[in-house]
């Protein structure tokens, strides 16, 4: 099947219920995507499809079809994305393992809400855990990519 | 000495357990005789590399695994070497003897130990390059190297100046100094300044490598069945269905299990599923915490082990004006780090390689040295970034790193042996099952003058290599510690503490703030229940007590005066306050708090108060406050496994509830500067959390919960 990851577009083998995490991560060696769960509990496996977050370890890759993939991989060319900016002007990450999804999470929260209330930040990042408990800087780092991306414009 | 040697003096030591740890982490009283003593300078090139692009490569002794020290370290060389900070890359160091833990005598990570460590070793090798690289610059100018200077990787005489990466070829050639002097704390440039962490860039790109990224050529992926009750043997198994899905090509039989052996994860997920194995149980068949708990209270009644004696507590409770009887239970606890576990482990002749994320580079060698047949230095371990750590990645037996070697020995390929969450939540190694009971006996002037105290709980190192050290006279020190050396329990005339160590099938391990996480909830819930009961406020009674530990006094104040303490809080809310020591750190909280309809808690705010003595990195101390506490918050609201006929019955992320978003109350973090002698930072934030919590909801609903996690009933 083919599968566009990132814009570029993949013929892959695989079976068609393995979930897409695993495409990603097994089949085409980008491991930025992480696997913390399995069952859509914890959001280190959010991807965007057509833009939309999505936990990528529930979701069979046929399903994925001819939408498009984002991984944190292909976010930004070189982190440079205002999510990824606030991320280090916040200095957010800890163990980093939960924050490829973090950062896809907060990424699609703003590309859909650019101006988000803290109860929204809160809403939309409370499926993504993070055990290090980065949180408070998580929120801040969103309210400053908000602010970031209004100021670009 | 050779490295040879010195591991095998290493090794030797080890295996007979003695005079090699000298606490995992430290008591209060026994820290200044565990610093190290005056060592040799190190070999700087063990530490700093210069290289003739001018990059200053660090090489890292211990593992990040979230706590900064991949920042903090490199802060350290740094300041003496007089870099150039963009120019400092970071790496994790092999598993070899040069990088022991100084005050340990094997390379490993915990016990919040690693700044104050390494803080003299850090800067030693900084100045020794500096020295060096100035050496060089002398020779090529022929001048004395008194007269040079240095600057942001340069070295200067006048108007000249040569960089770090033009002499870092010669600067090699030089003979390390025989002594260097440290910069005064007067001249310190970088230590105590905020600093952001060097690891972001590839943590949020997606590039950082976790063990569980590694991917090497030929590697296959195993997942390993294991017994669903603690202590259980496989009787048999059947492998036919697993062999039957596609991707499948092995499955071999291990000591902690069946390990199936894929292509890819995926293929190793689906055969594991399909396989079918007869377990044993053994006597772990019939465990369930309930009725551990019940137990529990009933040994609390009665005497352990004596930890801590002085005075006659029983006549003194009998003549006490009133006295507080409460107990106090918390569950068994997983630390579920984001990345589950793995290892991936290649075999070849005599070596053995592993790639993983662990706190116990040391340990695992001799363990994979063992099982592989081989000499522990023959064993390389590549240390990779730790998605989390929290003490699940230091086991005493390397249990998840010596089951990946049992799978490559059994399957005779390279594998990596990945964990699923399920694995994590069911596979054991928690934070005990433990059980306060406490009496107390206030005086007329309201002031405590008896404390009986018995605990109960498993031993964490009973049974390991580290039995011998820290388990004196059949008592663990992580089981009392935060207690017996509490300023609180000094204060009290008569007193008595005793252990019970009851044996368990369930293994057990040291979690963020270990026996802190249970002791601090005892200790800070009894005493604001005699303040209570004495009709004193919790900050007055507190003071009153700590009159002699000005450090402590100063931490609570200080919480206390930015929480407003004093002042009536918001509508509907309440606040409570705790202060401990732990890891050599002194830490204050004031939760503020409120209970909604449904009985849920709510914590809101939580102001910190930290002492830990020179504050290397403030900005990365206020992340590992939050942190901290937001990991203690997860105990105190969410987080219990129980066993019910044996098995556990959380699996993952939905049953097993952890702190989320929503959840995290803003914390705030006031770093009290102070000469004392460096504490610990990762965890000492997570042990009062639980009763400034439970503190807060008493002052709001004068109801009294003393069970983590804390609900109504």
């Amino acid at each position: 099947m083919k599968l566009n990851v990132n814009g570029t577009v993949h013929e892959v083998d695989a079976p068609e219920d393995m979930p897409l995490l695993w495409v990603l991560r097994d089949v085409l060696g980008m491991t930025g995507t992480k696997f913390g769960c399995g069952m859509a509990q914890c959001g280190a496996c959010t991807v965007h499809l057509d833009g939309q977050a999505t936990r990528s370890c529930v979701l069979p890759v046929s399903s994925v079809g001819s939408r498009m993939v984002t991984t944190i991989e292909g976010l930004s060319p070189d982190g440079t994305h205002p999510v990824q900016k606030a991320w280090a002007e916040v200095d957010v990450v800890q163990c980093g393992y939960c924050q490829p999804g973090q950062i896809m999470s907060a990424a699609a929260l703003l590309a859909h809400h650019p101006n988000p209330t803290d109860a929204e930040i809160d809403l939309a990042l409370a499926g993504n855990i993070c055990r290090c408990g980065a949180y408070q800087r998580i929120r801040e780092a969103v309210r400053a990519a908000a602010t970031q991306r209004r100021a670009d414009r | 000495m050779t490295a040879l040697s010195r591991r095998e003096m290493l090794r030797a030591s080890l295996l007979s357990g003695a005079g090699l740890f000298v606490a995992f982490h430290i008591p209060r009283k026994a820290r200044a005789a565990a610093q190290p003593p005056a060592k040799p300078l190190p070999d700087p090139n063990a530490f700093v590399r210069v290289a003739p692009d001018g990059s200053v490569t660090v090489l890292l002794a211990h593992s990040e695994m979230g706590q900064g020290i991949w920042t903090g370290l490199a802060m350290l060389i740094a300041e003496e070497l007089d870099c150039n900070w963009s120019k400092i890359r970071v790496e994790h160091a092999p598993a070899a003897p040069v990088y022991a833990h100084p005050a340990f005598g094997i390379q490993m990570t915990g016990g919040s130990t690693t700044t104050w460590s390494e803080f003299d070793r850090y800067r030693q090798a900084g100045a020794m390059a500096r020295a060096m690289l100035v050496r060089a610059a002398a020779a090529q100018w022929k001048t004395d190297p008194k007269k040079l200077r240095t600057e942001n990787g340069f070295v200067l005489r006048g108007s000249d100046k040569l960089s770090y990466g033009e002499l870092a070829v010669a600067a090699q050639a030089q003979t390390p100094p025989k002594s260097v002097k440290l910069k005064d704390r007067k001249e310190w440039k970088i230590i105590g300044k905020p600093t952001r962490r060097l690891d972001s860039p590839e943590k949020i790109t997606g590039k950082a490598q976790f063990g569980m990224d590694v991917r090497l050529p030929g590697v296959r992926t195993a997942l390993v069945a294991r017994s669903p009750v603690f202590g259980g043997k496989v009787k048999s198994f059947d492998a036919s269905k697993a062999k039957g899905v596609k991707g499948v090509e092995q499955v071999v039989q291990v000591p902690s299990g069946v390990a199936v052996v894929a292509s890819n994860f995926w293929s190793a997920k689906l055969g594991r599923d399909a396989l079918t194995v007869d377990w044993d149980p053994g006597p772990g068949a019939t465990l369930d915490s309930a009725a551990l708990v019940k137990s529990y209270r009933e040994t609390a009644r009665t005497k352990g082990t004596v930890a801590a004696e002085k005075g006659d507590a029983e006549t003194a409770l009998s003549k006490a004006s009133k006295r507080v009887v409460a107990e106090y239970d918390v569950p068994y606890l997983a630390h579920a780090t984001m990345e589950p576990l793995n290892a991936t482990v290649k075999l070849e002749g005599d070596r053995c390689e592993i790639w993983t994320g662990t706190q116990f580079q040391t340990m695992d060698q001799l363990t994979a040295g063992r099982i592989a047949g081989i000499p522990p230095q023959n064993v390389s371990i590549h240390t990779q970034f730790l998605g989390g750590g929290f003490g699940r990645r230091a086991t005493p037996s390397s249990d998840f790193v010596a089951e990946a070697v049992q799978v490559a020995k059994a399957a005779g390929v390279p594998v990596k042996v990945m964990w699923t969450r399920e694995d994590d939540i069911q596979g054991g190694f928690y934070r005990p099952l433990f059980l306060h009971r406490i009496e107390a006996g206030l005086d007329d002037k309201g002031l405590p003058s008896a404390w009986k105290h018995t605990i109960v709980g498993q031993s964490i190192l009973t049974g390991t290599p580290f039995e011998k050290m820290m388990v004196k006279n059949g008592i663990d020190e992580t089981s009392i510690e935060g207690i017996v050396d509490s300023p609180y329990f000094e204060t009290v005339p008569a007193r008595l503490v005793t252990v019970h160590s009851p044996r368990s099938p369930v293994t057990v391990l040291w979690w963020r703030s270990v026996g802190n996480t249970h002791t601090a909830f005892a200790m800070e819930s009894m005493i604001d229940e005699l303040a209570w009961a004495a009709g004193r406020d919790p900050l007055e009674f507190r003071t009153a007590m700590l009159a002699d530990h000005p450090r402590h006094r100063r931490a609570l104040q200080t919480a206390a005066e930015k929480a407003g303490w004093g002042k009536p809080p918001p509508a509907g809310r309440a606040r409570g306050l705790a202060v401990h020591e732990s890891f050599g750190s002194i830490i204050a909280e004031v939760a503020e708090v409120s209970v909604d309809d449904q009985k849920e808690i709510h914590v809101h705010k939580v102001s910190c108060a930290v002492d830990c003595g020179t504050a290397l990195n403030p900005l990365g101390i206020e992340a590992q406050v939050q942190g901290a506490v937001a990991f203690g918050l997860s105990a105190v609201l969410h987080s219990e496994l129980t066993l019910k006929e044996g098995r556990v019955e959380q699996s993952n992320f939905h049953d097993y509830q952890v702190l989320r978003l929503p959840d995290m109350p803003t914390v705030t973090v006031q770093i009290i500067e102070s000469d004392a002698k460096m504490g610990g930072i990762g965890e000492p934030a997570t042990a009062p959390i639980s009763a400034a919590v439970a503190n807060a909801v008493y002052a709001l609903t004068k109801k009294r919960l003393r069970s983590l996690p804390l609900r109504f009933a």
